[in-house]
C-alpha cells in the first residue's frame, strides 16, 4: 500500500473540493476501495473521506417515488419499509451481493461505482487495458469464465460485478450528480455505466470532482418484481448472468416488462426492444425465446463464458415463467 | 524416563476401555475454544515482541528464467525500509510434508509465476509492501516453460503401478463393463490463518514464532535451510488457523523472517498476503483419471483399472497419490494401476487435505454408480458385493474393516431408497431432486510420536509435546486420555503444546495426529500407573484410577509425596504396518437439487457414517466429519483452482474468486459414527478421522445430480455451465 492522505470532508463542498483532482479519490464504505489500495490497483495520494457530510437518509420523492442518499448503507436500503414494499427487486438484488458485514458498510454511490472483479485487473502484475492504457487485455484468451458476452471490445471484456444497479436499472431509476461548482445533474441509472469501447478505464459518466447524491427511484408500479440471480455458491460469489425484472400481466397480457440483466456486461444491460417485444403479447415459451433473441442477438462468447449465452436464455425463461405463474 | 515402546503385534486388550474415569470419548467441548473465540489465542502474527520489523515477500512475475538482478537502491531509500533480502539460502517454495530437509532454494532461479524471490524489510507493514512492489528486477527468461499437463511426456511413478491378470481381457468379456474418464481441478487448503512467522535471534539461537503443522519435521527443515544445528532452533506453534496440509511443511515466510531478523538485528515478522498463499505454497494438482471396471453378470468386479495423470514442478518428489484407496477398496482379480507426473512450470503441487482420496475417490465412486446403473444393481448393493475379503493387491488382511456397517448404518439412517433407480423421477417447481451415495476410504497413517507426561505433587497432570492443534481438538483428546488413565478430570490436565522445547509429536497431517501422539501419550501415562502401581503394591493393570484416588482409597496427592511423577512416552509404529492393510472406511449419502433452468445445484442434506477406530471425543470427531463433509460440497461443486493458459499464474487468487462452500451452500448434515476397536492401528485403537470425511463425499453429491436431472458428468467441480451442458433437455 502506498501512503496517502486522508482528508474529512464535512460538506458536499468539501468533498467536491478534495476530490477535484485525478490523484484523489472519495471513500465512503471503502469496501472495494480498500481491497483495491492494498493490491495498488488503486494508488490515490488522496483520500476524501465523504462519509460524514450527510445524504444518508433515504426519503419519499414528491412524486410518491423515493430518494436513496447516496451514503445510505445497502443495509438500510434492503431493509427500508418501502423498498421491501414498493421496489422489492431492489431490496432482492442488494441481498444477493456480497456479505451481511460487506452490505452494512457498502453505500449506495459506493456500490454504483465498484470496479469490475476482472482476474487481470485486479493483479498489478498482469496487463490490462483498464488499469494500465495500452497494456492489453489478460482476459481475452485468459481465464475469462466470468466476462462479459454483451457490448464487449478488443479492450476489454470486464463485467459490471454489481447486483444493485441492475435492479435500479429495471426501475429506471435516476442518479443524482452534485458537480463541484454546486449545480448538480441527474442521468438514469441505465445511462450511468458506460461500455468498454477504446476507453475501457472509463466505467461511468461521472466527471472529476462530481459526486453521486442519491439515487431516486420513481413512483413505485403494480406487478411483479424479481431479482434472480445466477451463480456458483449460493453466496458470497458474483452473477454468472443475472436477471432484474418488474413485469404486469393484465388479461393474459405483458403490460409491463422492464428486465435488466447483469453478469453480460460492462454494465447493466437494458435493452428497450425486449420489453417492446413482450408488451401486449400473451406468455409462451415462443414469445419468450423471441426475447432471448433479442438480447443475445449480438452476444459473443469468449471460449471459457460461452455457457452464458445459452444460460442468459435459460435464465431470462425461467424469470418470464415464474412472472407469468406469478399473475397467474 | 522414557518408554519406548514399537507395536509389532495387534492389541486386543482395548485397556482404555477399562479405565474408570469414564471421559475419552465423551463430547467434550475443545479446551481452547473459548480463548480463540475471545481473540485471546496467540496467532503466530500476533506475538507482541518488541521492536520487530515487518517483512514482505516479493514474487516473480515471470514463469521460468533466472533474476539477472534486483535494483534494492531503488527501494533502499524508500521510507522506512530497511533492507532487501535476496540470500540464496532463501527458500522458493514451501517443504512437502514430513521432507525434513530445505525445501528448494536459490530464489534467484524462477521456476514458477509468483515464487519468492527477495524479501523487502521495513519499519511498518505498509512500507515493506510498497517497497516489495516497486523493486525492481531483472529478469533472463526462459520461454521453455511447459504448462499444461496434458502436452508433456509424463512420468510414470513405478512403485504405484499395479498390473495383475488381464484387465483388457476382462473388459472385453464381461457383462457389464465401464470405461470412463474423469477430470478434476487443482484445489487450495484456504486456510483461514495466513502463513505468518515472526523470527528473533537470540546470540546462535533463533526462536520463531510460525503457523505450522509438523514442527518436528518443520525444525529440521528450517535448520537444513540455514545451515544450523537444531539443537539452536525453536518453532512455536500453539495455535494454528487451519493448515489442510498447507503448513506441512515450513514455509517460505519462516526461513525468509530467519534470515532478514539476523539481517537487521531486530526480530522480523513475516506474513504472506491472501494472493500470496495462494500462489506460492502449495497446490492439489488437477488429475485426469481413466476408470475401468468389468464386472460379472452378478455386479462382481473381475477388472479394475485406474489410472491417474497428475502434476507437479520438476524436481518435486510429490505425486497426488490419486490411487491410494483404489488398490484395495474393492476387489477384481484383473487390475492394472498407474500413476503418472507431468512436470509443469505451475507452482509447487503438494498436500492438500486427504491428498488422493480426495480426487481419486469422486472419480472411482462416480464410475461405480455408472456400473450400478449398467448392471441394474442397487448402488449400496453393488459397494457390499464387491468388499474384498482381504487386499486384493497385497493380500494382506484389514486391521478392521467397516465399510459394510456404515453402508448399512448409513443408508439406514438417511432412509435411503434401494429401489429402481431412474433420473428425473422428482421435480418440485423449478428443481429436479435426487439421491447418490458413494464409498469413503482413506488410508490410516500412523507416525512416531513422543510425548512428557508429568503427574504434579498437587493431583494435576501436565501433557507436554511439540504437537500442533490445528483447530482439530488435539488439546482436548489429550487432556481427555490423560485423564482417563490417570484418573483425573480433563480440565486438571495441562496441554503443552506446539513448542520444540517439548518432546517430538508427530505433527498434524494425513489424519495421523490423533492417534500417533494419543500412543505416545498412553504409553506415557501407563508408565505413571505402573510406578504408582509399584507404590500401592498392585499391577498397573489391576491399579484403578478415579477422581485422584485409587480404588484403596489412597489419593493422587498422597502417592505423590510432594514430588513429581514424570514419564516420556515413545510411540513406534513397529512391523504391523506391514502385516495388515489399514484404513477407514465409511459411506456418503446426499439428497441434492438441480435447477432446471440454470443448471446451479444446492445439496439438501447429505449423510456421512464412518467407521475409524476409538472416537476419543465424539463431538471432535463429529466436527471433523462435518469438515470433511462440507470439502466434499467444495470438491463437488465449487473449488477450482484456474491457471493462465499463457504464464501458468494462479488466476482466482482470494477467498472471494476460489469458491470454497459458505454456509448457505452447507445443509443439513448428519454425522453417523460406527464405533469400532481397530487392534492394530494403533496402541490405542483409534485411526485417522479428519480426511475420511471427504474421501468420496463429491461422488455422493455428483451421484445425486445425476439421478436428479440425468446429466452424468465426468468433470468437477460440477458448476452450472457443465450441469447445463451435460443435462438432457
Amino acid at each position: 500500500m502506498r501512503p496517502f492522505s486522508y482528508s474529512r470532508a464535512r460538506t458536499l463542498g468539501d468533498a467536491a473540493q478534495l476530490t477535484h483532482d485525478d490523484t484523489a479519490l472519495a471513500i465512503a464504505g471503502g469496501t472495494n476501495l480498500l481491497d483495491l489500495m492494498k493490491l495498488q490497483v488503486e494508488t490515490p495520494e488522496t483520500l476524501a473521506d465523504i462519509s460524514r457530510i450527510g445524504f444518508g437518509g433515504i426519503e419519499d420523492t414528491d412524486d410518491g417515488g423515493l430518494s436513496i442518499g447516496a451514503l445510505a448503507s445497502n443495509t438500510e436500503t434492503a431493509v427500508h419499509p418501502r423498498v421491501r414494499s414498493d421496489y422489492p427487486v431492489l431490496a432482492r438484488a442488494i441481498l444477493a451481493g456480497a456479505t451481511q458485514q460487506l452490505r452494512n458498510k457498502a453505500t449506495t454511490g459506493g456500490n454504483l461505482c465498484q470496479r469490475t472483479r476482472c482476474f487481470y485487473f485486479t493483479n498489478i502484475d498482469q496487463p490490462c487495458n483498464k488499469r494500465e492504457p495500452g497494456s492489453g487485455c489478460g482476459a481475452i484468451d485468459g481465464i475469462a469464465k466470468l466476462h462479459a458476452v454483451l457490448g464487449t471490445s478488443d479492450q476489454c471484456i470486464a463485467t459490471y460485478p454489481g447486483d444493485m444497479a441492475v435492479a435500479l436499472s429495471a426501475l429506471d431509476a435516476q442518479v443524482e450528480i452534485a458537480k463541484s461548482g454546486g449545480d448538480t445533474r441527474t442521468v438514469p441509472v441505465r445511462d450511468f455505466h458506460c461500455l468498454p469501447g477504446d476507453t475501457p478505464w472509463r466505467e461511468n459518466v461521472l466527471e472529476e470532482g462530481e459526486l453521486i447524491t442519491a439515487v431516486t427511484l420513481p413512483a413505485p408500479v403494480g406487478g411483479t418484481q424479481i431479482y434472480r440471480k445466477v451463480r456458483e455458491r449460493s453466496s458470497y460469489a458474483f452473477a454468472l448472468v443475472s436477471v432484474a425484472a418488474v413485469v404486469e400481466i393484465e388479461d393474459g397480457k405483458f403490460t409491463r416488462a422492464d428486465l435488466a440483466f447483469g453478469g453480460l456486461a460492462h454494465k447493466p444491460w437494458q435493452d428497450p426492444r425486449i420489453g417492446e417485444a413482450l408488451m401486449g403479447k400473451v406468455p409462451s415459451d415462443d414469445l419468450f425465446d423471441k426475447a432471448a433473441d433479442i438480447l443475445l442477438e449480438d452476444a459473443r462468447g469468449f471460449g471459457e463464458n460461452d455457457f452464458k449465452i445459452p444460460l442468459a436464455r435459460r435464465t431470462l425463461h425461467a424469470v418470464l415463467q415464474n412472472a407469468t405463474e406469478a399473475a397467474a | 524416563m522414557t518408554v519406548h515402546f514399537k507395536q509389532d503385534t495387534p492389541d486386543d486388550s482395548n485397556r482404555l476401555d477399562g479405565m474408570k474415569q469414564g471421559v475419552l470419548g465423551k463430547s467434550i467441548r475443545r479446551v481452547e475454544g473459548m480463548a480463540k473465540v475471545t481473540g485471546t489465542a496467540p496467532y503466530s502474527a500476533e506475538y507482541p515482541i518488541a521492536d520487530c520489523a515487518e517483512g514482505v515477500l516479493v514474487t516473480s512475475t515471470i514463469t521460468r528464467g533466472k533474476v539477472v538482478s534486483i535494483d534494492k537502491d531503488a527501494v533502499l531509500s524508500m521510507p522506512g525500509v530497511l533492507a532487501v533480502i535476496d540470500d540464496p539460502a532463501m527458500t522458493t517454495r514451501a517443504a512437502q510434508g514430513t521432507a525434513d530437509e530445505a525445501p528448494q532454494q536459490e530464489p534467484g532461479t524462477v521456476c514458477y509465476w509468483g515464487q519468492p524471490i527477495a524479501l523487502v524489510v521495513a519499519e511498518t507493514f505498509e512500507q515493506a509492501r510498497d517497497a516489495a512492489k516497486h523493486l525492481p528486477i531483472n529478469y533472463r527468461e526462459d520461454p521453455s516453460a511447459p504448462l499444461d499437463p496434458q502436452a508433456v511426456e509424463a512420468e510414470e511413478q513405478e512403485d504405484e503401478t499395479v498390473r495383475q491378470g488381464d484387465l483388457d481381457h476382462a473388459m472385453a468379456t464381461a457383462a457389464h463393463s465401464v470405461d470412463v474418464t474423469y477430470t478434476t481441478k487443482g484445489h487450495a487448503s484456504a486456510a483461514m490463518e495466513p502463513h505468518a512467522s515472526i523470527a528473533q535471534w537470540d546470540g546462535d539461537k533463533l526462536t520463531v514464532y510460525a503457523s505450522l503443522q509438523m514442527l518436528n519435521y518443520n525444525i529440521s527443515e528450517l535448520a537444513d535451510a540455514l545451515g544450523m544445528e537444531e539443537e539452536n532452533v525453536r518453532l512455536v506453534s500453539r495455535f494454528v488457523g487451519g493448515g489442510f496440509g498447507s503448513k506441512l511443511g515450513v514455509s517460505e515466510d519462516v526461513v525468509a523472517a530467519a534470515i532478514a531478523s539476523k539481517e537487521v538485528g531486530r526480530p522480523v515478522r513475516v506474513v504472506m498476503s491472501r494472493q500470496q498463499v495462494f500462489q506460492c505454497v502449495m497446490r492439489r494438482s488437477e488429475t485426469t483419471q481413466h476408470l475401468r471396471l468389468a464386472a460379472d453378470e452378478n455386479g462382481k468386479l473381475i477388472g479394475f483399472g485406474h489410472h491417474a495423470l497428475v502434476s507437479n514442478l520438476p524436481g518435486e518428489t510429490f505425486a497426488e497419490p490419486v490411487l491410494q484407496s483404489s488398490h484395495f477398496l474393492y476387489g477384481g482379480e484383473n487390475r492394472d494401476l498407474m500413476l503418472e507426473v507431468a512436470r509443469i512450470h505451475r507452482m509447487t503441487a503438494g498436500s492438500v487435505r486427504a491428498p488422493g482420496e480426495a480426487v481419486g475417490m469422486p472419480a472411482l465412486e462416480g464410475a461405480m454408480d455408472v456400473l450400478a446403473e449398467k448392471a441394474g444393481i442397487d448402488p449400496v448393493e453393488l459397494r457390499l458385493k464387491n468388499i474384498p475379503e482381504e487386499d486384493p493387491e497385497e493380500g494382506l488382511p484389514f486391521s478392521s474393516h467397516k465399510l459394510a456397517e456404515c453402508l448399512r448404518q448409513g443408508a439406514d439412517a438417511f432412509g435411503w431408497d434401494s429401489g429402481p433407480r431412474s433420473p428425473r423421477h422428482t421435480c418440485e417447481g423449478e428443481w429436479w431432486v435426487g439421491t447418490g451415495m458413494a464409498s469413503a476410504a482413506r488410508v490410516h497413517n500412523i507416525a512416531e510420536a513422543k510425548s512428557r507426561v508429568t503427574l504434579k505433587a498437587d493431583g494435576s497432570a501436565v501433557v507436554e509435546t511439540d504437537m500442533t492443534d490445528i483447530g482439530t481438538g488435539t488439546y482436548t483428546i489429550l487432556a481427555q486420555l490423560a485423564g482417563e488413565m490417570l484418573g483425573l478430570e480433563p480440565a486438571q490436565v495441562l496441554v503443552e503444546l506446539g513448542d520444540t522445547k517439548n518432546p517430538r509429536g508427530p505433527g498434524s497431517g494425513g489424519s495421523w495426529g490423533a492417534a500417533s501422539i494419543g500412543s505416545a501419550v498412553y504409553i506415557a501415562c501407563k508408565a505413571v500407573r505402573e510406578e504408582l502401581g509399584q507404590r500401592l503394591g498392585v499391577g498397573e493393570t489391576e491399579l484403578e484410577l478415579k477422581d485422584g484416588k485409587a480404588a484403596s482409597g489412597e489419593s493422587l496427592v498422597s502417592l505423590l509425596d510432594g514430588n513429581d511423577l514424570s514419564r516420556e512416552g515413545h510411540y513406534e509404529p513397529g512391523d504391523i504396518k506391514d502385516d495388515f492393510t489399514a484404513s477407514g472406511f465409511g459411506a456418503f449419502f446426499a439428497q441434492v437439487r438441480v435447477n432446471r433452468f440454470t443448471g446451479e445445484t444446492r445439496v439438501d442434506r447429505m449423510l456421512g457414517a464412518f467407521g475409524f477406530g476409538r472416537v476419543l471425543n465424539h463431538k471432535t470427531a463429529r466436527s471433523q466429519c462435518l469438515g470433511g463433509i462440507t470439502w466434499s460440497i467444495g470438491v463437488a461443486l465449487t473449488e477450482a483452482l484456474e491457471f493462465d493458459p499463457r504464464d501458468g499464474h494462479l488466476v482466482n487468487c482470494d477467498l472471494a474468486e476460489y469458491h470454497v462452500p459458505v454456509h448457505r451452500d452447507v445443509p443439513d448434515l448428519e454425522v453417523v459414527l460406527v464405533e469400532e476397536r481397530d487392534p492394530a492401528a494403533s496402541p490405542i485403537q483409534a485411526k485417522g478421522i479428519g480426511e475420511l470425511g471427504m474421501c468420496g463425499g463429491a461422488a455422493a453429491i455428483a451421484n445425486a445430480i445425476y439421478n436428479a436431472c440425468g446429466a452424468r458428468i465426468f468433470d468437477y467441480p460440477m458448476t452450472p455451465d457443465r450441469v447445463l451442458a451435460a443435462m438432457p433437455d
